[in-house]
């Protein structure tokens, strides 16, 4: 039901943020087009509150405008296109120059589902380490959970979105505020690191394999158990991250930190 | 090396009290002293990680007998053009000026274990506390009929690198058009598992451009390989018609060589080629059977925990040589290994934390120009040996930006793991 009314305003709603991005007077032509996509369909509870998402993501999407476009007319910028990004793969907007490890990440198989965007948007380096994204992330669950409601409107076929619920989103990452909060043992870290060091330079050089040093602890923390749980891909990194305890993460995120 | 391996050993297995004690230095003087015997992937990691985490309270000696070491793996690249010989060749100036190492370039001949001192080819006695012994891989003799060293300059195996290596390319560039390059494949276990297979690939990509209508055969003992679905699908795609492969039941486990003639003999039939690599049948480094550390296999068994040998508690030993489970024998797993060892020596010696060894071990393959696969596992120490925990490899068909990251994160790994040894 949900999914007709978004097909059907798809246009529309391109042709209102148009007018955000050109003419600036996005809050009213959001209220109104929110309104009138609230009459042409039933559950129009459902939409006012997808709208409102929409309006509030769109002011959330003002600190991604000094690099990333979106809509009619959006090209690259020092970001990529962000039309029908969702359920593109990563590294794959044609003419845009990623980094390395974005390519790397698009090939491993990440797709921008939900779940991803999600991931993404709250700590870039935390999902793909190596990304030009300089950008620290969104904190706040809802301002990504509005943002993705907003950026979602330009994509023809959202993928992973449920149907009754389009943005929700999990609340985060299976990093448990608890496992971010050990403090790391660095001796221990530093006897682990052998294991990361044949293939990860510890001078920080980068030759195909992504440097591990000087990262912020939460990251590092937050990156290993995504490889940990799989949202990250990479076989190798799954497969050494899945046999480290918290405790052990912990200790190689202090160690490398001060690398 | 030949020499008279019961006039060293006097003594045969160390007394057990002095086992669980913590050892005491050598001659009540000084700090603890680490010999390490072999300057590869075991050996010289173990000697750096040594001498930087204890901080100079532990006296290292590397005896290496080369001054420019290169690195087996890799060197397949260069066969195939992907590397050029000076880049797979690194020094010990580091490891002395930074760490602290005392590098001596000679040959350990003799280990006395009751005296706890090697013996080098020139003369000198070296005193240790603890002695690694990671000299790699020597070859059976008369593994291969026909085949031994003196034959190697004809047929070479190129299996250690360095001179032999730079001799098999030179050999393939030479060969004359239309001609046969033939591998005799070791028997299990050897070496670097996928390594014969990646050498195929190289000499095939080199040929291809050189010489398309040379043909290469290889004589297997054995009736599977590593990666083997990975690189017969490479050899279809990229040299197809060019490789032929035949195993035992065909007569590869039954050839015999005739180096003067360049010849092989298989299941009887006299057959001409241009090169032949022959790689016999391995066993430990020539040194590890004279310390009379080995087993009846050919192979020195140790302890999973600390890569301590069975036999003596003073000696341990890493890489190619040792047998300690399910580990291949690669440069990553001694690497691997010497990390574990480092930390277990440094305990035993200076009382500093022991934490639990753990292993991992990737394997990559060049198969083509941009196409590497991988396989790899992680380990953990059970009482009984290195035990495999889980693994993955690459998949047949994967595409091909995926296969070219796979061979770009390889050249990674080799910056990373030469830096991890060399400093």
């Amino acid at each position: 039901m949900l999914d007709a009314c978004i097909k059907c305003n798809i246009s529309f709603r391109r042709g209102v943020f148009e007018i955000f991005t050109w003419e600036g007077k996005i809050v009213r032509n959001l209220i109104l087009m929110s309104i009138l996509s609230a009459l042409l369909i039933l559950g129009w509870q459902i939409s006012v509150r997808a709208g409102e998402e929409i309006e509030k993501g769109a002011k959330v999407f003002r600190t991604c405008m000094s690099c990333h476009m979106v809509g009619e007319g959006a090209r690259n910028k020092t970001g990529p296109h962000l039309n029908g990004l969702f359920g593109r793969p990563a590294g794959s907007v044609e003419g845009f120059k990623y980094s390395e490890a974005m390519k790397r990440a698009g090939a491993g198989g990440l797709v921008w589902d939900i779940e991803h965007i999600n991931w993404f948007i709250e700590n870039p380096k935390s999902l793909v380490s190596g990304t030009r994204m300089i950008f620290r992330g969104i904190k706040n669950p809802e301002d990504r959970a509005n943002l993705m409601a907003f950026l979602r409107q330009f994509s023809d076929n959202p993928r992973d979105i449920p149907e009754a619920e389009p943005t929700k989103a999990p609340s985060d990452p299976d990093v448990h505020p608890s496992i971010l909060a050990i403090k790391g043992d660095k001796a221990y870290g530093e006897y682990l690191s052998g294991e990361c060091i044949t293939c990860h330079q510890i001078d920080g050089s980068v030759d195909g394999i992504p440097s591990i040093t000087g990262w912020l602890e939460e990251d590092f923390v937050t990156a290993l158990h995504a490889y940990k749980n799989d949202h990250r891909p990479h076989e190798v990194m799954r497969m050494i991250a899945k046999r480290l305890s918290d405790e052990e993460i912990a200790a190689l995120a202090a160690y490398f930190a001060e690398q | 090396m030949k020499l008279n391996r019961r006039g060293f050993i006097q003594g045969t297995v160390a007394t057990a009290a002095a086992l669980s004690s913590p050892m005491v230095l050598a001659g009540g003087h000084g700090k603890p002293k680490v010999v390490v015997i072999g300057g590869g992937a075991g050996g010289a990691t173990v000697a750096r990680y040594l001498a930087k985490d204890s901080k100079g309270a532990i006296d290292v000696t590397l005896i290496e007998p080369t001054r420019t070491y290169y690195t087996c793996f890799f060197s397949n690249l260069y066969i195939g053009g992907f590397r050029d010989f000076a880049s797979i060749g690194h020094t010990y100036g580091k490891l002395a000026s930074e760490y602290g190492i005392n590098i001596v370039h000679d040959w350990a001949i003799g280990v006395d274990r009751d005296a706890k001192t090697v013996s080098l080819a020139g003369g000198h006695v070296l005193p240790y506390d603890a002695l690694v012994i990671s000299p790699g891989i020597d070859f059976v003799e008369d593994s291969v009929p026909g085949w031994d060293i003196s034959a190697q300059n004809a047929m070479p195996h190129a299996y250690k690198a360095g001179s032999q290596t730079q001799l098999l390319k030179a050999q393939i560039e030479a060969m004359p058009e239309g001609g046969t390059y033939a591998m005799i494949a070791p028997p299990n276990p050897y070496r670097c598992p996928p390594g014969p297979y990646e050498r195929v690939s190289m000499v095939a990509y080199l040929l291809k451009q050189i010489n398309p209508s040379a043909k290469i055969l290889i004589f297997d003992p054995k009736i599977k390989f590593s990666k083997q679905g990975l690189f017969e699908e490479g050899w279809n795609k990229y040299y197809s018609g060019m490789i032929e492969r035949v195993d035992p039941d065909f007569g590869g486990a039954n050839v015999e060589v005739r180096p003067d003639s360049m010849e092989l003999v298989v299941d009887g039939e006299v057959q001409k080629v241009d090169v032949c690599n022959v790689i016999p049948a391995q066993k430990a480094g020539q040194i590890a059977h004279i310390a009379g550390i080995t087993d009846d296999k050919g192979w020195a068994p140790v302890y999973a925990h600390d890569m301590r040998s069975k036999l003596d508690d003073n000696i341990y030993v890493l890489g190619d040589s040792s047998a300690q489970g399910d580990m291949p024998k690669s440069g990553f797993s001694a690497n691997s290994q010497a990390k574990v060892c480092a930390m277990a020596i440094r305990a035993a010696l200076t009382g500093s934390a022991k934490f639990k060894a753990k292993f991992s071990n990737t394997c990559w393959s060049l198969i083509g120009k941009d196409d590497g696969v991988k396989v790899g596992a992680a380990y953990e120490a059970t009482d009984e040996k290195i035990a495999k925990t889980s693994g993955f490899i690459s998949q047949t068909g994967e595409d091909a930006a995926l296969r070219k990251q796979t061979y770009e994160e390889s050249i990674g790994w080799y910056e990373g793991i030469t830096a991890d040894m060399f400093g």
